[in-house]
């Protein structure tokens, strides 16, 4: 790269600093930087790994390790939008599987793969944490929540046409890019959109209202305490916590490392 | 005798515009980090190991242990990491808790930070979820500027200072080790352990590492105490928590309840399974614990109970699939999910996945050949305990559940493809038959 000319404005490398800047150890911020990375340049490009190496003081390769480690970084041009259908065990049952098998005939793509306009790219992802709304798509990682193969369509459809689009949880959608800067730790002014909560994350919320029900107040507690309260029963040391903790994994490792033995220090790298 | 249902973090969610730092001090939000920020650090320490608060990421380790560990008397700045990792298939708790109260969060950092006397704290949220880290980054800058964060909080001295961190799509990030690697920058693959991250964590400085409920779990606590929180849950599995209900029920969504409380009641509570199912098989914490069935619809969902059925209580992510389920369809679907997401570093899980995937392709097809069932708990034997971490572990768990539960479907495969045996069709939300279906 070097003596090439470059396309990454004075600006943007600012910001860049301005993120390693952010962390005790520079490095840290290399996860936003190639968050910045991508909204400026659609995709982790060369020259950008070029400049997050310079910048942290580290080989590029190391930046290129990194941003192929993780899925969200991209190193083909990306769409204006992203699409993201969960396929995972739950959402996949529920009709996630329909939904993209639909959606992948409709925009004549394959997953990973951007429409010829230009809009979209259709990606099938993994589990995003709101399996009470399953099926569940993402827009940009905002949250389209309860999709059908039908409702799917006319989603993509609005995107294509530029039409307006607002979260099911969430804002206005944007842009990837845009929304990539956000991930980069640029505040864009949407926070106060969108609900606090919606459906299924008030369902027990709303039965303990109909029903009365609430935690105990301090006073009702201090009369039921003496069968359950205080943490006798609790594990008071760490090999006893590990063995009530639910791997045998936290188990085994803290018998290691308390062990008088060697090995407990082989562990250590670099 | 506490109510079945006891809304604590979540009881403000419907409140409007519930993220904002007016609406949390209106609900009494950060009295309980006045109170603690006036309590020797040690003190706090005691008192949260006194309630007995245990991790509520899936481990189950009790939290203020987690703290003690920290050696004080090591030079090198302390650090306070919240796994805000939320990836495990089923769990959907700590998403909308980010998205509705973020501050709630936010206190029981601080809180956390002063007992374990670290300046610097971070959460690593996962970036799939741009309006949690909008709502995240909006909470930190409202409590800066209010005086809750940054230096001398609130007249007391202490200083913390928060750095929200968004992830970039690696389960893994949620093994508490891989969260440190890739929040230094680097590719995020699993330590070997020990040393443990509170003797050599992040940066190789004593760091503790928690899941968001835990942390968001620690205002109620100093603000309420330990009798409070000991009134609710059971003997070991102390307070209240987020269960959260999905897949075929009548209404799926998050349930805040005392521990110990059974999936029959949950059920109950939202109207049972949705209209013509029965249920046939469930996660209790998330794809990496072992499948339970209907024989398991009373035991207590608390971390004893649930391990002495065989299986954990994980994340407490309870999804749940009917009679139109194919097990085996969903075992694979799971597996490939593991394959996706192991990280590379240790070969019984980058190689193990890859064939248990091969093998479990077949059976889903109906081309399955003789052996290929002992060929896969041959295979998971080989991984369980013999992996770098708790993701290879994971991946065996659905599969040699589902085998003991329902080996027949598995015998099927021989022949049958499963979408013959359960079209997928009668399975989704949209199902002609599921008349409630939204």
């Amino acid at each position: 790269m070097m003596g090439q000319e470059r396309s990454l404005s004075p600006s943007t490398i600012g910001e860049l600093k301005e993120i390693a800047a952010r962390y005790p150890e520079a490095r840290s911020g290399l996860l936003p930087m190639l968050h910045l990375i991508q909204s400026v340049e659609g995709n982790v490009t060369n020259e950008g790994i070029e400049i997050c190496a310079e910048i942290l003081g580290i080989s590029a390769a190391e930046v290129s390790g990194v941003a192929t480690f993780y899925t969200m970084y991209k190193r083909r041009p990306m769409g204006e939008h992203h699409v993201g259908v969960c396929t995972n065990t739950l959402c996949a049952v529920m009709g996630g599987d329909l939904i993209f098998e639909r959606l992948k005939g409709h925009l004549d793509v394959g997953n990973d793969e951007t429409t010829e306009d230009g809009k979209v790219t259709l990606e099938h992802i993994e589990c995003n944490a709101a399996c009470d709304f399953a099926p569940v798509m993402m827009v940009n990682w905002e949250f389209f929540d309860n999709q059908t193969p039908d409702s799917a369509v006319e989603l993509v459809d609005k995107l294509r046409a530029g039409e307006t689009v607002q979260a099911t949880r969430g804002a206005t959608i944007t842009s990837w890019r845009e929304a990539e800067r956000v991930l980069a730790g640029f505040e864009d002014g949407l926070v106060d959109e969108g609900p606090a909560a919606a459906g299924p994350s008030l369902a027990g919320l709303e039965i303990a209202a109909e029903r009365g029900w609430t935690a105990p107040s301090v006073d009702e507690a201090k009369v039921s305490t003496g069968s359950t309260g205080g943490a006798d029963a609790t594990a008071d040391t760490k090999t006893g916590a590990a063995e009530q903790a639910d791997t045998s994994r936290a188990e085994s490792e803290t018998k290691l490392e308390e062990s008088p033995a060697d090995t407990a220090k082989e562990g250590e790298d670099d | 005798m506490t109510d079945t249902l006891t809304p604590v973090l979540s009881a403000d969610w419907g409140t409007d515009r519930a993220w904002t730092l007016k609406a949390y001090k209106q609900a009494g939000g950060y009295s309980a980090l006045e109170t603690a920020l006036k309590m020797a650090p040690d003190d706090v320490i005691a008192m949260v190991k006194d309630s007995g608060l245990r991790g509520r990421g899936g481990a189950g380790f009790p939290t203020g242990m987690k703290w003690s560990f920290i050696p004080q008397d090591n030079p090198k700045p302390k650090y306070l990491v919240v796994n805000a990792d939320e990836s495990e298939p089923g769990t959907c708790k700590d998403i909308p808790l980010m998205m509705a109260t973020p501050h709630t969060l936010i206190e029981g950092v601080i809180i956390a930070a002063h007992a374990i006397r670290a300046k610097t704290a971070f959460i690593y949220v996962r970036g799939e979820v741009l309006h949690v880290v909008r709502r995240l980054r909006a909470a930190a800058r409202e409590a800066k500027e209010a005086g809750y964060l940054g230096t001398d909080i609130l007249g007391s001295g202490i200083d913390v200072e928060l750095i929200i961190h968004a992830g970039a799509g690696a389960y893994i990030c949620g093994e508490e080790t891989a969260l440190l690697d890739s929040l230094e920058g680097r590719r995020g693959q699993p330590r070997l352990r020990p040393p443990f991250p509170a003797v050599e964590g992040l940066y190789a400085s004593p760091t503790v590492v928690n899941n968001v409920e835990s942390i968001a779990s620690v205002p109620s606590i100093v603000k309420n105490g330990i009798d409070w929180f000991g009134s609710m849950g059971t003997e070991k599995s102390k307070g209240y928590t987020l269960y959260s209900l999905s897949g075929h029920v009548a209404r799926p969504g998050q349930y805040e309840a005392p521990l110990g409380i059974t999936l029959r009641e949950l059920l109950d509570l939202g109207g049972g399974m949705r209209p013509g199912s029965e249920l046939k098989f469930w996660t209790p914490g998330g794809s990496s614990t072992p499948i339970l069935t209907a024989e398991h619809l009373d035991i207590p969902l608390d971390y004893e109970g649930v391990g002495a059925a065989g299986s954990m209580l994980g994340t407490k992510a309870l999804q749940v699939f009917d009679q139109t389920t194919s097990v085996v369809r969903c075992v694979l679907r799971w597996t490939e999910f593991y394959k996706h997401e192991s990280c590379g570093k240790c070969t019984p899980c980058r190689e193990g996945t890859w064939w248990l995937v091969q093998t479990l392709q077949r059976l889903d097809e109906g081309q399955g050949k003789d052996g290929d069932i002992e060929l896969l708990l041959d295979l998971c034997e080989n991984i369980l305990g013999r992996s770098f971490c708790a993701l290879g572990d994971g991946a065996t768990s659905p599969i040699t559940s589902a085998i003991q539960h329902f080996r027949s479907e598995f015998e099927s495969g021989l022949h049958t493809p499963s979408r013959e045996l359960f079209p997928p069709a009668a399975s989704t939300l949209f199902a002609p038959q599921t008349v409630g279906g939204k």
